[in-house]
């Protein structure tokens, strides 16, 4: 309800800025002069809310690359279009499955170094992040009792095949504490098939809690609040600390929310651009694969 | 009356403890003032530079047995124009009282994209011709060794390829 309101108080915000119409000098401080907010333009007319109705409610979670950086001054709505024809071209050739953090994937990319020139790594996916073509993701892996990471360019062109082995979702939008962690909740076999899960049944949300080592950590995992660890056993003073560096308003705070957030038009003025590709770009979500591709190791 | 149970003890200790009594107060302010002024630090980068420790990953007894006795060896020399290592240079470490030189094969610090990070700054000892000191590399080291190492090797001096040989796994 709270999260309804916010977007009705959005919107309606959007819409006072852009009659306003700010914008102007360059600004190379931080704070101090206003960031300038394009004006919102429509590209179509008449038939919005049937528009509006026909872009798949999910895609802003599916494809979240598609949406740009919302910080004003590294917009630049040209540039946007085109990064977004080259995504869909990359697409046409290499399909990108659907995956979340703590999916995991095998990952197959051109090596000059490697045996066979190819080189294929399986991981869960840690983190993910980045807009546009430089979208990213962390493959971890436990491999020979060592721990290793690998970011990944999405639509990098040296990448061969990215596979979804297992797609699921976790309790955390991001696994960093897997470094922390006991090497076990790391570790997935390299040769591991792909899980299928029924067509058009939502993405399995994995409970697990994860058991860390003893400090030290890389981070203070007391402070950030995750859902999928095991409790930590700390003394009581860390607990105290972690509640004095909380920040309670910040879930109310509207004006952050507006700043990490693309306006709900634009984003349907995105979808509706990519809109001629959206049967294929629904077939790379597909889960049954139609064709095996073989690798022809020498 | 004023005399605690400790006194009739250790004279010394109560009177350190009724100095901390007195300090504590003082100790906790300056904390607050700190914590208020919003002084942070950010993240280590983790790089590898002089007297950073590193982890052996060959068989060869030298390495075993220092990683062994919880004495890892320590970096005392980068051979490198930059004062910090990255995956593929040569080092020179202080190993169990000796001196002795060794490829950097993984590090923590993170990396380019397709490149692997690791959660160990890993080594491997070699001696001055480029030959390692053991026999077997258990760990896996990555691909870009193989282009790194022939590009650091010379005809007539060391050749830094061997190690390439003694590895089981390439990531």
């Amino acid at each position: 309800m709270m999260a309804g309101l916010a977007r009705m108080r959005i919107l309606s915000l959007t819409r006072q800025l852009a009659s306003l119409g700010l914008g102007g000098r360059r600004h190379t401080g931080s704070s101090a002069v206003p960031a300038k907010v394009l004006p919102y333009r429509k590209t179509r007319g008449d038939d919005d809310d049937v528009n509006m109705q026909q872009i798949p409610d999910d895609f802003r979670v599916v494809f979240p690359e598609f949406l740009p950086d919302p910080k004003p001054e590294w917009r630049n709505r040209l540039r946007e279009k085109l990064e977004r024809q080259d995504m869909l071209a990359r697409r046409a050739v290499m399909a990108i499955p659907e995956f979340y953090v703590g999916s995991i994937m095998g990952v197959t990319v051109a090596d000059p170094n490697a045996s066979g020139k190819i080189n294929r790594f399986v991981g869960i996916c840690i983190q993910r992040g980045g807009t546009g073509l430089r979208a990213w993701f962390i493959l971890r892996n436990v491999i020979d009792h060592q721990g290793i990471e690998i970011l990944y360019e999405m639509y990098s062109p040296l990448i061969n095949n990215i596979e979804v082995l297992r797609l699921e979702k976790r309790l955390d939008d991001e696994l960093l504490y897997l470094r922390d962690a006991l090497p076990e909740y790391s570790t997935f076999p390299l040769d591991m098939d792909p899980e299928l899960i029924q067509e058009g049944a939502p993405v399995p949300v994995n409970h697990l809690k994860v058991q860390l080592k003893p400090r030290p950590w890389h981070e203070r995992w007391e402070r950030k609040n995750l859902q999928g660890l095991l409790d930590l056993g700390l003394p009581e003073r860390f607990y105290k600390r972690a509640k004095l560096h909380e920040k309670p308003w910040e879930k109310f705070d509207l004006m952050k929310e507006y700043r990490a957030t693309i306006p709900e038009e634009e984003q349907a003025d995105i979808f509706r651009e990519i809109s001629p590709h959206y049967e294929q770009l629904e077939a790379s979500r597909r889960r049954a694969k139609r064709r095996r591709t073989k690798i022809i190791r020498s | 009356h004023g005399v605690s149970s400790g006194d009739s003890i250790n004279p010394q200790q109560s009177s350190l403890r009724q100095l901390m009594m007195n300090v504590k107060p003082i100790l906790q302010l300056i904390v607050k003032c700190t914590r208020d002024a919003g002084l942070h630090t950010c993240a280590p980068l983790q790089q590898i530079q002089k007297l950073t420790r590193l982890r052996v990953i060959d068989n060869s007894e030298l390495g075993k047995s220092a990683m062994l006795e919880g004495r890892p060896p320590k970096c005392i020399h980068i051979y490198s124009k930059i004062r910090f290592g990255y995956t593929g240079d040569k080092v020179l470490v202080a190993i169990k009282g000796q001196k002795k030189k060794a490829i950097l094969t993984g590090c923590h610090q993170n990396q380019k994209p397709l490149m692997p990070k690791f959660d160990s700054n890993n080594i491997v000892l070699i001696d001055d011709n480029g030959s390692p000191l053991g026999t077997r590399i258990l760990f896996p080291i990555p691909t870009m060794l193989r282009h790194k190492l022939v590009e650091m090797s010379r005809p007539k001096g060391a050749d830094y390829t061997k190690i390439l040989a003694i590895a089981t796994r390439f990531v």
